[in-house]
């Protein structure tokens, strides 16, 4: 029988804000919308989707930070409202620009302070801080005060925290966020080892980044308003789009990005526009290739010259453009 | 990565380590920036010269300096419950630690006892410049006949304030940005009604009947008893105490039980309500 680290059943969570001035009337925001969900043990599995999706929520109701409104949650069996306790000796939590700890204390300090609240010896302890110092290469920076530490050191000091209590299910909501390549290189490298290391561990991962997503996870859910859109391994997502083509379009500063709007054919299209390079970059998804033609001949509609075109094989990101209807950068 | 494993810890084991843990950052931090020691212990001092001044120039008996002094001294401890304790648990979900500190398999009293206890600490550290500087700077005698009931009497008036100021924190859990205000709004009235700079039998040789009553609701702050207590022990011949000291003791520790009670059930009730209304999560709210 598979065993189940995460369980989500019609999951649902709505919050009040906060009444508007001069009425008293508060409205009613709806952040998951009967969420469901099963995570098998072992896995390392991301939620992706825009801000605003839900993906927070469902980690804070399942670290026992939340009650949800209706459904039910489980982790490694145990109810988030019943069994909040034993929750909570199983799991960990890092979140992206997480500020925690006390930044007069030292790194080592730091850390060790954490290992207290899971009632770890001091040899222990010592030990486990130790050698993931030295796999996220801290270690010349044990003695330093926290408030001095780069960002990246920083999330750096954070995943040590969450990882050395050795957590059977730990939650990483958007872990990478803000930090530069090398940095997010080595988290995503240490989450991969972790889990390789020990085959009963399991991750859940929210991000923003769909190559992350990609490069790490064994299923993808991708989650949208509340609602989990698609779930499956990032492959199988990627043949939802397969029959599907991308074409890649660099062009010279675009004047006019309407004319490439109610093309014939064209599913979505993203843009991003690099002033200092003083070039757009399109992404298409068509229909059919016979398309290409009628795209090639809106660029100079638009005011602008082609520098490359390229057709690409579906990604992730072609995959949540077709779901969600926008991409993450731009929303058409 | 593989860690070894280790044999778990007793309950009591594991909230004991939790104590210490959360103390560490109050007692070496506290000490650790060179500038907040002489803060906390100069400034202190300048307060309190106001005061001595005051009686020197109203030519007021010496104990009356002696009466300054030991309300200076324990003016650390309440601050110290106000802002550090009370206010802290707010700012601790400010800072993201206050969802680590919850998601941690301890019980949340562990957390509060550390901070109390670490403040306990720094506080004293305060506290005894102040007296050293009344000593040193305004010659100031204390006649310590009783030693065992100053402790007690010491002990149980940290314990209830402590316990008051668990209470607090579980409360301003809640209030979010409040919490500041309030304890702004806690501050002087607290002086004077817990009679900090002078006995609060005064209250009644003033006001009457109905003076009694101020420093009868005063004494709910255990640091009003504490204090009248306190002075009772080291002034026996001078001081015109509020009540019999032992109903001072007996009452502090009453207000220590009910304190650390409430304290518990408001923080379980606070954490459930919290979590209904996904405030532990909300930032700036």
């Amino acid at each position: 029988m598979t065993k189940y680290a995460v369980e989500l059943k019609d999951l649902c969570r709505t919050f009040k804000t906060r009444a508007v001035k001069g009425t008293r009337k508060k409205q009613l925001v709806t952040a998951l919308d009967g969420v469901d969900l099963r995570i098998k043990e072992g896995e390392l599995f991301g939620l992706l989707g825009p801000n605003g999706a839900g993906k927070t929520t469902i980690i804070k109701i399942l670290s026992t930070l939340l009650f949800p409104t209706s459904g039910e949650a489980k982790v490694l069996g145990y109810d988030v409202m019943k069994e909040s306790h034993k929750i909570r000796k199983v799991i960990n939590m890092v979140s992206g620009g997480e500020s925690s700890g006390y930044g007069l204390l030292t790194v080592d300090e730091n850390l060790w302070m954490f290992t207290q609240f899971y009632g770890m010896p001091g040899k222990v302890a010592r030990k486990r801080i130790d050698a993931l110092l030295r796999i996220m290469e801290l270690e010349e920076k044990r003695n330093v005060k926290v408030r001095t530490l780069s960002t990246g050191m920083r999330q750096k000091t954070n995943m040590i925290r969450g990882f050395m209590t050795d957590p059977s299910v730990i939650f990483l909501d958007e872990p990478t966020l803000g930090l530069d390549v090398n940095a997010a290189r080595m988290i995503r490298k240490f989450i991969k080892n972790w889990i390789r290391a020990k085959p009963e561990r399991t991750v859940l991962l929210t991000t923003h980044y769909m190559m992350e997503a990609d490069e790490l996870c064994d299923r993808v859910a991708i989650i949208n308003e509340g609602k989990v859109l698609a779930c499956d391994t990032p492959e199988n997502l990627k043949r939802l789009v397969a029959q599907e083509s991308t074409l890649k379009l660099e062009i010279r500063l675009v004047k006019d990005i309407r004319a490439f709007e109610n093309i014939k054919g064209v599913k979505h299209f993203t843009y991003d526009h690099n002033i200092n390079a003083g070039l757009t970059k399109l992404k298409f998804i068509l229909d059919d290739d016979a398309i290409v033609s009628d795209i090639v001949s809106a660029v100079p509609k638009s005011g602008s010259k082609i520098v490359s075109v390229e057709k690409v094989e579906p990604t992730l990101e072609d995959v949540f453009v077709t779901l969600v209807g926008r991409g993450l950068v731009n929303d058409i | 990565m593989i860690f070894e494993d280790y044999e778990k810890p007793t309950w009591l084991r594991m909230n004991l380590r939790a104590v210490v843990g959360r103390a560490y950052p109050r007692i070496i931090g506290a000490n650790r920036e060179p500038s907040w020691v002489f803060f906390e212990t100069f400034l202190p001092i300048l307060a309190v010269s106001a005061y001595v001044y005051f009686y020197t120039a109203m030519n007021a008996p010496d104990q009356f300096i002696g009466y300054v002094i030991i309300g200076g001294a324990m003016t650390a401890y309440w601050m110290n419950v106000l802002w550090s304790m009370a206010a802290q648990w707010f700012w601790e979900k400010e800072m993201g630690n206050l969802e680590l500190f919850l998601i941690a398999p301890i019980s949340r009293m562990a957390i509060l006892g550390g901070m109390a206890l670490g403040g306990m600490f720094t506080s004293t550290v305060r506290a005894l410049s102040t007296m050293i500087a009344g000593i040193l700077l305004f010659g100031v005698a204390f006649s310590l006949h009783d030693p065992l009931m100053f402790i007690g009497i010491f002990v149980f008036t940290m314990l209830a304030l402590y316990g008051m100021g668990m209470m607090f924190a579980s409360l301003y859990m809640l209030w979010g940005r409040e919490a500041w205000h309030m304890s702004n709004l806690l501050t002087e009235p607290i002086y004077l009604a817990s009679g900090f700079y002078f006995p609060i039998k005064g209250f009644v040789h003033i006001l009457g009947q109905p003076g009694f009553w101020v420093a009868a609701g005063a004494s709910i702050i255990p640091i009003t008893l504490g204090l009248d207590a306190m002075r009772q022990v080291l002034y026996p011949a001078e001081v015109d105490g509020f009540l019999p000291l032992w109903v001072e003791l007996l009452a502090l520790v009453l207000l220590t039980g009910i304190f650390l009670i409430l304290a518990k059930l408001s923080l379980e009730h606070m954490e459930k309500v919290a979590k209904r209304e996904g405030r532990l999560t909300m930032r700036w709210q």
